[in-house]
């Protein structure tokens, strides 16, 4: 049970949206596809969802091609609101669900059972429109998920929640996961795909630039960061060969250097010169990866 | 399949379930009852008046004939002769004892003249009835006086034998030809108005799907092309659920209207379609070209819909198909008069006037029945090529945000959804 993209490419007109893009992802996991605003994510997704048609390559499910017959398999939250304004939250969920071929009989506990959940049954017969926004993108999430579909493609679904709402969509994210569902998540935060994605691929215009399980899209990135705290002058460290990044901080200096080496040296550098309030080597994260391949302009 | 008619069983229970709807049929069922219900209800408020008539007949030979006459034609003057002075009768007048004064006087040649007084002269209607009477009663002494008898009088003012007899086979006779028209008229304004009115709603439908990005869910869910036919279907559904109920109402109240004593006058809306003598095929071809109609306008105002991202827009990138409902409605009227000019006859082929012109035909003449199916085929034909472009367009357009308002955008969603 593994989604496969192989060599995806689609363009529209002379436009190239998504560039020969290949990655899988198996069941059981989250996937993270990120990329800058434009960068051919909400494409690859439609064409995962059958909308779109890849101008070449394949996307398989199975080894079978995804179409649109396939759209219970399939649970999609859009990156912005898609909801029936003046509908009422369950008489919208249950036209949803339908068209994903449940019957009325199954969705109505589902939604009990998500809306319980979600700490919101009191919004059953509420109108969409009367919903703050981050209650409608709970509303949208049980949208995508009421069907049990196996594969689930959230793009941006943390935005404009708080950090307690974040926690439980998360837990939800999690928990489909243990459950079986195959998650490809895209989303500007890099912290959450950290902390909830095994395997990424990093989308430039179109271009996969990265792309692999988070551990080596780290290691294979090579450079580390550096912070350093002391009591001193530190501005000499700008200087030192291997350092490629700057940045003073309120209590110091953090460093981006080539490897580990490097870090090495300046611990050495150091001796003498005064307290060292805080030495630290850390890996980089991914927000430092995704501004060095998509490019500073960005963030 | 099933999809659709979940789509479409959806549109048309939350359509139904708007008080738009609701509202929208009710005044209309209001109305319809009011309308057929017409002269009872002008009957309430508009009491037989009995206007009193005060002569003063100086001759003292005018006003027995006089009165014979405007009892013959009227009931509604009553002729009282006065011997008080014509200033006291004026008084009189005026304090409303009489509603007016008629001075007979004869002149040189034994004749009679009036002279009307009232408080107002404006209320024409009784007052040319006391002046045509008064021309009969002339006109009856003129001849008595020259010696004509009577008998033969009456024989001179009898209206002529006119009668008219088409001769082509099959064709209708001018009373068939005038039930026809006024049926045609009717239900010409009920398809222009439903085309216009639903067709409009698809439009506005499909854009606050557009708007609202509910549509990114859906087609997730359903393809492009079932979700426009249900919504196109629904839609139609509730028309039909609305027409259903109107005529419902409407056949009713005119079978259990309460008749009004005196024979209905000709302009009563009851006689004007007369619903027992309604042909079955004229209502089966409307049903038929509305359906049609509807279908062939739904198609392209579902397309253009697709291309607008605010429901606002809407109304802009309709707006043609709109003038071309109106001037198909604007042929079909003048073609009312006149339905078997060359003109009415090639345009009722050309599919965008097809569904009012070619039911004018069919309900006006008795053309053959294969050109009717022509018509019918020729429209068929061009809903299924327009429903084909509608659905790629569909495909293209709701994926498509932008400035969507030309026609460089209708190209744009063909590229777009070239998949």
């Amino acid at each position: 049970m593994t989604l496969h993209i192989e060599n995806v490419t689609k363009k529209f007109g002379s436009f190239t949206a998504v560039d020969q893009v290949s990655f899988e992802i198996p069941e059981h996991q989250i996937f993270g596809l990120l990329g800058a605003n434009g960068a051919g994510k909400t494409t690859t997704f439609r064409m995962m969802i059958g909308l779109l048609n890849p101008t070449s390559g394949r996307i398989t499910w199975n080894n079978n091609p995804l179409t649109t017959r396939d759209s219970q398999l399939i649970g999609y939250l859009p990156e912005e609101r898609g909801l029936y304004p003046s509908l009422k939250v369950s008489d919208q969920l249950l036209y949803l669900g339908r068209l994903k071929g449940m019957k009325k009989s199954e969705i109505i506990p589902e939604i009990k059972k998500w809306l319980e959940r979600f700490k919101v049954p009191e919004y059953e017969n509420k109108k969409v429109e009367e919903l703050s926004k981050g209650n409608q993108q709970k509303i949208q999430f049980i949208a995508a998920v009421l069907h049990k579909p196996k594969i689930l493609i959230l793009d941006e679904p943390f935005s404009g929640l708080d950090p307690v709402n974040v926690e439980m969509l998360k837990e939800a994210v999690i928990e489909l996961k243990k459950n079986g569902t195959t998650i490809v998540f895209s989303s500007h935060r890099m912290e959450h795909v950290e902390e909830l994605c095994e395997h990424l691929c990093i989308l430039h215009k179109g271009n996969p630039v990265v792309h692999g399980s988070l551990k080596d899209v780290k290691r294979s990135f090579g450079k580390k960061n550096v912070t350093v705290y002391a009591d001193f002058d530190l501005r000499f460290l700008k200087d030192v060969s291997g350092v490629v990044g700057y940045k003073e901080v309120t209590e110091g200096v953090r460093l981006q250097v080539e490897s580990e080496d490097i870090a090495g040296r300046i611990f050495d550098m150091l001796q003498g010169k005064g307290f060292v309030r805080k030495f630290d080597l850390e890996e980089p994260s991914l927000n430092d990866i995704f501004i060095e391949k998509v490019g500073a302009s960005y963030v | 399949m099933y999809k659709l008619w979940i789509v479409m069983a959806h549109t048309y229970k939350s359509r139904l379930r708007t008080k738009a709807f609701i509202i929208t049929t009710i005044v209309s069922l209001l109305l319809i009852v009011g309308l057929t219900n017409m002269q009872t209800i002008v009957g309430l408020f508009d009491e037989e008046e009995v206007h009193k008539v005060a002569v003063i007949d100086a001759s003292d030979r005018f006003f027995e004939p006089l009165k014979q006459q405007v009892d013959a034609s009227s009931d509604e003057i009553e002729m009282v002769k006065v011997t008080e002075s014509e200033s006291l009768t004026e008084e009189k007048v005026q304090e409303g004892e009489y509603d007016a004064l008629l001075v007979l006087e004869e002149n040189s040649e034994g004749l009679p003249s009036g002279l009307f007084k009232a408080e107002s002269v404006s209320d024409a209607g009784w007052m040319n009835k006391i002046e045509s009477s008064l021309q009969q009663t002339k006109v009856m002494i003129a001849t008595q006086n020259l010696g004509v008898d009577p008998a033969e009088l009456s024989n001179l003012y009898a209206p002529v034998s006119f009668e008219t007899e088409a001769l082509k086979e099959n064709a209708k006779t001018e009373e068939e030809l005038n039930q026809a028209r006024s049926i045609v008229y009717v239900l010409l304004f009920v398809i222009y108005f439903a085309v216009i009115f639903y067709g409009s709603m698809i439009a506005t439908e499909v854009a606050t799907e557009k708007s609202s990005r509910v549509m990114e869910i859906l087609i997730s869910s359903v393809s492009p092309v079932k979700q426009m036919f249900g919504k196109i279907f629904g839609i139609a559904l509730l028309g039909l659920t609305q027409f259903a109920l109107l005529f419902t109402a409407g056949f009713i109240s005119m079978k259990y209207a309460p008749k009004p004593e005196t024979p209905a006058s000709i302009d009563s809306f009851t006689d004007f379609i007369a619903i027992d003598q309604l042909p079955v095929s004229t209502m089966i071809y409307a049903v038929v070209f509305f359906f049609l109609g509807f279908l062939l306008y739904a198609t392209l105002l579902a397309m253009l819909g697709s291309l607008v991202n605010k429901v606002e827009e809407a109304n802009q990138v309709i707006t043609p198909v709109i003038l071309i409902i109106v001037v198909a409605f604007m042929i079909a009227m003048s073609g009312l008069g006149n339905p078997d000019a060359t003109f009415v006859t090639i345009t009722s082929y050309i599919p965008f006037f097809t569904p009012m012109i070619m039911f004018l035909r069919a309900g006006m003449l008795n053309i053959p029945i294969w050109e009717v199916m022509i018509g019918i085929l020729i429209l068929v034909a061009t809903i299924g090529i327009f429903a084909m472009i509608a659905a790629q367009v569909y495909r293209g357009g709701v994926l498509m945000y932008g400035n969507a308002t030309s026609l460089k955008s209708l190209k744009k969603a063909l590229i777009f959804a070239k998949r």
